[in-house]
């Protein structure tokens, strides 16, 4: 593997470990299988986009971007909860229709973001080569999530949360209201995945509107598979355990296609994803059968 | 402490199965009262029990706790006020979490939860020591998994948890039937101890006439979601378990199908 690829494989990993974060608030925490990620990560990166080229400084294109992905996180939130469908079905039903927005928003399939001062620039001018600055910043904001995150489910709402995804009957006879954390928990996970999609096309240089297919895959196969390699029960550990499972996905992808013996080429990465979910999805399914755990 | 006038609630009303779980019930219970709702399968125990925590909404009659209409309350909002305890030791905490964990969302019941550090110096030792008065040893396994727990033990827990606060009412909806007797007598046994300590108000809904009687002050028989009697005092102090069924037997005029049960 080149350095090339290997940055490459990084700077992905890490843009991608914060849609992991968000998964990992929804799936694991709520219990709550949140689709519309495929949505509002491209809708995170047609927003910022296009406020970058009317104009708008990178950074405040990239905060609105994040806003807006809140919003989306409602939409679903208010789907499941005051229309009763179900969550997995309210999260397709927004990203359907986020398609369509993204493509209003953008006016086209994609607006390219080639010579325009992002938010990797100044990092870049501070004398980090070009090459490294996008790891060096999405280092920083992933650790900044990672740290916000920990911090938020330890507090007294945070718990709430987590209890409304472990037992949402005995939560509910706490005094926590299930349905206030299902919006919050979906706004920020949202929020953070379309974060994401505002990086991610600073970095690729591109917003567009295909961006999203398939990043919940991605997403999943950082949170299980880094789970599966790092069990634990602390948080931290756990948050953890999604960034470097979402780095190690690229890597590994990165590796299987850089060798040739395997034969894999780059339209390969759907169906080596989806193995690799699943295999991740049976480890512990295949531990708990050989140590006949009573659950 | 609770009053309740005229409650009724109809399950599937307009069908061929329409069940009238619960109808014109009238009852006042004083602050400081421990009252044991006893009647057979279908009697309407568990419908009255859901009725006071909110989880179902009465058709007629309405429901004051503490001198506030509550008919209309969602779950979490009356859990300011009451706390509860399930027949399912699985029901009651989060499995996957600690002790104290689960003590902390308890410990937030009655208060407002926050942006401040779930578990804090005040929630840990409060938590030691009332975990201490179980004599469990469970004050010592702070972070160990509720998981790990026994079935006893998980509703010891459960019974620290319900108490915390300022918790007025009590709600135990068969709480030890899913126990085996050790452990049942056990968690019984706290039960008592606690509530009489905190001096809570509480409504235990039960299968066994003996625990009706040994536990409480007051004891009320639902059939066909009616009261069809009310006891304390010296009327309740002096009866029998066979009394009981005998005067079950009589005011019903009936026959009872689950004498067994009724008397185990």
């Amino acid at each position: 593997m080149s350095l090339y690829a290997f940055i490459g494989a990084l700077e992905t990993g890490l843009a991608f470990a914060l849609v992991a974060l968000g998964a990992y608030l929804t799936f694991r925490v709520l219990d709550f299988p949140d689709l519309t990620v495929e949505g509002s990560f491209p809708l995170g990166a047609a927003v910022c986009a296009k406020l970058m080229v009317s104009g708008v400084d990178p950074w405040t294109a990239t905060l609105v971007a994040s806003l807006v992905g809140c919003v989306a996180g409602f939409a679903t939130a208010f789907l499941n909860l005051k229309l009763r469908i179900l969550h997995i079905l309210a999260g397709i039903l927004t990203a359907i229709a986020l398609y369509s927005i993204n493509l209003r928003i953008m006016d086209r399939p994609n607006i390219g973001l080639i010579n325009m001062p992002t938010v990797y620039t100044p990092f870049e001018n501070l004398g980090i080569p070009s090459l490294y600055a996008p790891v060096v910043l999405l280092t920083i904001i992933v650790v900044i999530a990672k740290i916000l995150i920990d911090l938020f489910l330890a507090t007294g709402f945070g718990l709430a949360m987590r209890a409304v995804g472990a037992n949402a009957r005995m939560a509910r006879a706490n005094g926590i209201r299930d349905g206030r954390m299902i919006v919050v928990g979906l706004a920020i996970a949202n929020g953070i995945t379309a974060l994401s999609g505002a990086l991610f096309a600073q970095m690729l240089g591109a917003a567009d509107v295909s961006m999203g297919i398939g990043v919940i895959v991605v997403a999943l196969a950082g949170v299980i598979g880094g789970t599966a390699l790092m069990p634990s029960r602390l948080i931290p550990m756990l948050t953890l355990a999604c960034i470097l499972g979402s780095i190690l996905y690229r890597l590994a992808l990165a590796l299987a296609l850089s060798t040739n013996a395997i034969g894999l080429t780059a339209s390969d990465v759907n169906v080596v994803t989806a193995v690799l979910v699943a295999i991740a999805l049976w480890l512990p399914v295949r531990n708990a059968a050989f140590s006949r755990q009573p659950k | 402490m609770i009053k309740v006038e005229n409650l009724g609630v109809t399950f599937n009303k307009g069908t061929m199965l329409e069940n009238r779980a619960l109808h014109g019930v009238n009852l006042s219970i004083a602050a400081g009262d421990f009252v044991t709702v006893i009647g057979s399968n279908g009697a309407g125990k568990s419908t009255f029990l859901n009725l006071l925590a909110g989880e179902l909404i009465p058709g007629t009659g309405c429901i004051a706790i503490d001198g506030i209409d509550v008919t209309y309350w969602p779950v979490y909002r009356r859990a300011t006020m009451l706390a509860r305890m399930f027949q399912d030791p699985r029901a009651g905490i989060c499995e996957e979490m600690s002790i104290i964990e689960n003590i902390a969302i308890a410990a937030a019941r009655t208060s407002p939860r926050g942006f401040g550090f779930a578990i804090t110096r005040q929630v840990r030792e409060q938590a030691t020591e009332r975990l201490a008065m179980l004599q469990l040893g469970l004050e010592k396994r702070l972070h160990d998994r509720v998981a790990l727990l026994s079935g006893g033990q998980r509703q010891a827990l459960a019974l620290i948890m319900a108490t915390l606060g300022t918790t007025k009412v009590l709600l135990l909806d068969e709480h030890t039937a899913a126990l085996d007797p050790a452990a049942a007598e056990l968690v019984l046994n706290l039960t008592g101890e606690i509530v009489k300590k905190f001096g809570i108000t509480t409504v235990m809904v039960t299968h066994s006439m003996r625990q009706a009687l040994e536990l409480g002050s007051r004891t009320i028989m639902l059939h066909h979601g009616q009261i069809i009697l009310d006891i304390a005092g010296e009327q309740r102090a002096s009866m029998t378990i066979e009394q009981l069924v005998q005067m079950f037997r009589r005011k019903e005029g009936a026959e009872i199908s689950d004498d067994q049960l009724l008397l185990a």
